[in-house]
């Protein structure tokens, strides 16, 4: 039952995260009906961006409020400015093309970020992984019998700003006038622009959303994970999108279960049997879903009415 | 090409929309050779014509849905030719397209709002709001739901709110009576003259020439897109070549 518990708990941790990278995912997927394969490595040079800052402030300052702030703050800006200038010149010349050549330009994209930043980038040149400075000492936060249960406080505060994020992201685009244009574009663009929405202006802002997500969640990652290198993406990123795709791409509070239950059933898989089983159940997961649910769990088909 | 036989007389107005020489085609297809047109301010003005005649390409070339490959549009004196739709909703443009464009994934009460996008008035939105209840009491029932459950009728009432919904002085209308029940097609038309008294210029495209034509100041037939003929609605409905080709005699 302890056991139990803990796994749960880790589930929900490592699952939060997945699913701040799938909302990414399904949020351009929304608007352009393109997978960003380039997302999970979004996620990547989020998280070298968090460790430079880290470096920077030093050892004193990295785990004071205000560092831990500035860390994020910086590195999901930054990925929001990377996300807008992939749109804007690698996606967008490409808009009216066959969607296979925007798809191989993500690839290409992902390619070059994930080896990119195998060349000398800080004191550790290449491939090999670097610690993840601890910018949330780590303390008991709660402890549940004879040390059967442990939560931590960085569980608790990741989980707190994963949630924090979600909610700001659900209260974007279901209650502000932006989020309204996001699904009207995702709907339709020509439509969308009868409304007088500025769809390239919504698609740039969205892949922006989508690109701090993921930084943000590249850095709980970290203060998960601790080792960070420039591969992490492509895993990550790919595990992120089967949330995406088992929730129903396109849909946002799916890429949220999704990645949930994603995190959940890896976690109880590498608890109770082995974890070298996580990779094959997450993926057999998948396919059990689309068997069932073919659109994802939320993926429908709208009746249209004649 | 020559120049289309014209009935009846057409009364004086100010123009609002003057559409000169389009040309729109599809890849090597063309869909519209020199089509010319105008809508009078205030006026209510019927595009009609057979299937694949070019009344939706004129409609989506006015409305910047698709760019003309030349001719010349002018909106209150204004060229707009080339411009993205998004820029003429401020100008005073809606669009009701072909197939109504609902967004089924969002709410009735989402589907207007998005309708009054540019718009900051908020009061003014707001009694816009109160209006167009008033044209569709059954709007008001279904404002919460999503705009999918709607049914094709109450979608063509939707439509038409949310275009109205961006306070425009030209409404352009694709084919509002596609698909429905006579009554329901009675009740809309009697709205869209409802609308044009309160002074809304409408460019309607119709393939129901019949009640195009009675609803209609002016009208224009198309035909393989071009401007066979035009003149006043009465006029035309009277024509013994629209009688025959169009409304089945």
């Amino acid at each position: 039952m302890s056991d139990f518990a803990q796994h749960l708990i880790n589930g929900v941790a490592a699952g939060t995260i997945y699913a701040l990278v799938a909302l990414g995912y399904t949020m351009v997927y929304g608007v352009l009906k393109l997978i960003n394969f380039a997302h999970g490595d979004v996620m990547m040079v989020g998280t070298f961006l968090g460790y430079g800052v880290a470096q920077k402030l030093g050892y004193e300052h990295q785990s004071s409020l205000w560092g831990v702030l500035a860390i994020f703050l910086a590195a999901m800006a930054a990925c929001a400015v990377m996300g807008f200038l992939m749109e804007r010149f690698a996606y967008r010349p490409l808009r009216d093309k066959p969607r296979l050549t925007a798809l191989i330009t993500a690839i290409g994209i992902s390619f070059t970020l994930s080896y990119g930043f195998q060349l000398d980038f800080g004191p550790l040149p290449g491939a090999a992984p670097r610690a993840f400075p601890e910018i949330i000492a780590p303390r008991e936060w709660l402890i549940i019998g004879d040390r059967a249960v442990v939560i931590w406080n960085w569980q608790v505060i990741s989980l707190a700003i994963a949630i924090g994020l979600m909610l700001i992201l659900q209260a974007l685009v279901y209650r502000t006038r932006f989020g309204r244009a996001m699904r009207a574009v995702s709907f339709d663009h020509r439509t969308a622009a009868l409304m007088g929405i500025p769809v390239d202006r919504i698609i740039a802002l969205t892949f922006m959303l989508g690109s701090a997500l993921a930084a943000g969640a590249g850095i709980l990652y970290a203060i998960k994970d601790t080792a960070i290198q420039p591969l992490m993406g492509l895993y990550v990123g790919l595990k992120a999108f089967v949330a995406a795709v088992i929730g129903g791409i396109g849909n946002v509070p799916g890429a949220v279960v999704g990645g949930l239950l994603l995190g959940l059933v890896e976690e109880f898989v590498v608890g109770y049997s082995s974890s070298s089983w996580r990779d094959a159940v997450a993926f057999g997961f998948l396919i059990v879903v689309l068997l069932v649910r073919p659109g994802g769990l939320f993926g429908r088909v709208a009746a249209e009415k004649v | 090409m020559s120049a289309p036989s014209t009935l009846g007389t057409r009364e004086p107005r100010p123009q609002l929309l003057d559409v000169e020489d389009l040309h729109v085609s599809y890849g090597a297809i063309t869909a519209l050779r020199g089509v010319s047109l105008g809508v009078g301010q205030g006026e209510v003005v019927a595009l009609i014509g057979a299937n694949g005649a070019g009344k939706t390409s004129t409609l989506r070339a006015i409305s910047g849905m698709l760019k003309p490959r030349s001719g010349r549009i002018r909106l209150a004196e204004q060229e707009i030719q080339g411009l993205r739709s998004n820029l003429l909703v401020p100008r005073g443009m809606a669009h009701a397209p072909e197939g109504r464009g609902i967004f089924l994934n969002l709410t009735v009460l989402e589907n207007l709002e998005l309708g009054a996008y540019l718009r900051r008035d908020v009061p003014e939105i707001k009694r816009d709001l109160e209006y167009v209840f008033g044209l569709f009491p059954i709007l008001r029932e279904r404002v919460r739901q999503q705009a999918g459950t709607l049914s094709g009728g109450e979608q063509q009432m939707l439509s038409i709110s949310r275009a109205l919904m961006s306070g425009p002085k030209l409404l352009l209308l694709d084919e509002p009576s596609l698909g429905l029940a006579p009554q329901v097609v009675e009740t809309i038309f009697r709205i869209l003259r409802e609308v044009n008294a309160r002074g809304v210029s409408i460019l309607l495209v119709e393939q129901n020439a019949h009640l195009a034509l009675n609803l209609a100041h002016y009208g224009y037939v198309l035909e393989t897109g071009e401007v066979v003929m035009r003149g006043q609605g009465k006029a035309l409905l009277a024509a013994p070549e629209i009688r025959k080709a169009y409304l089945g005699e």
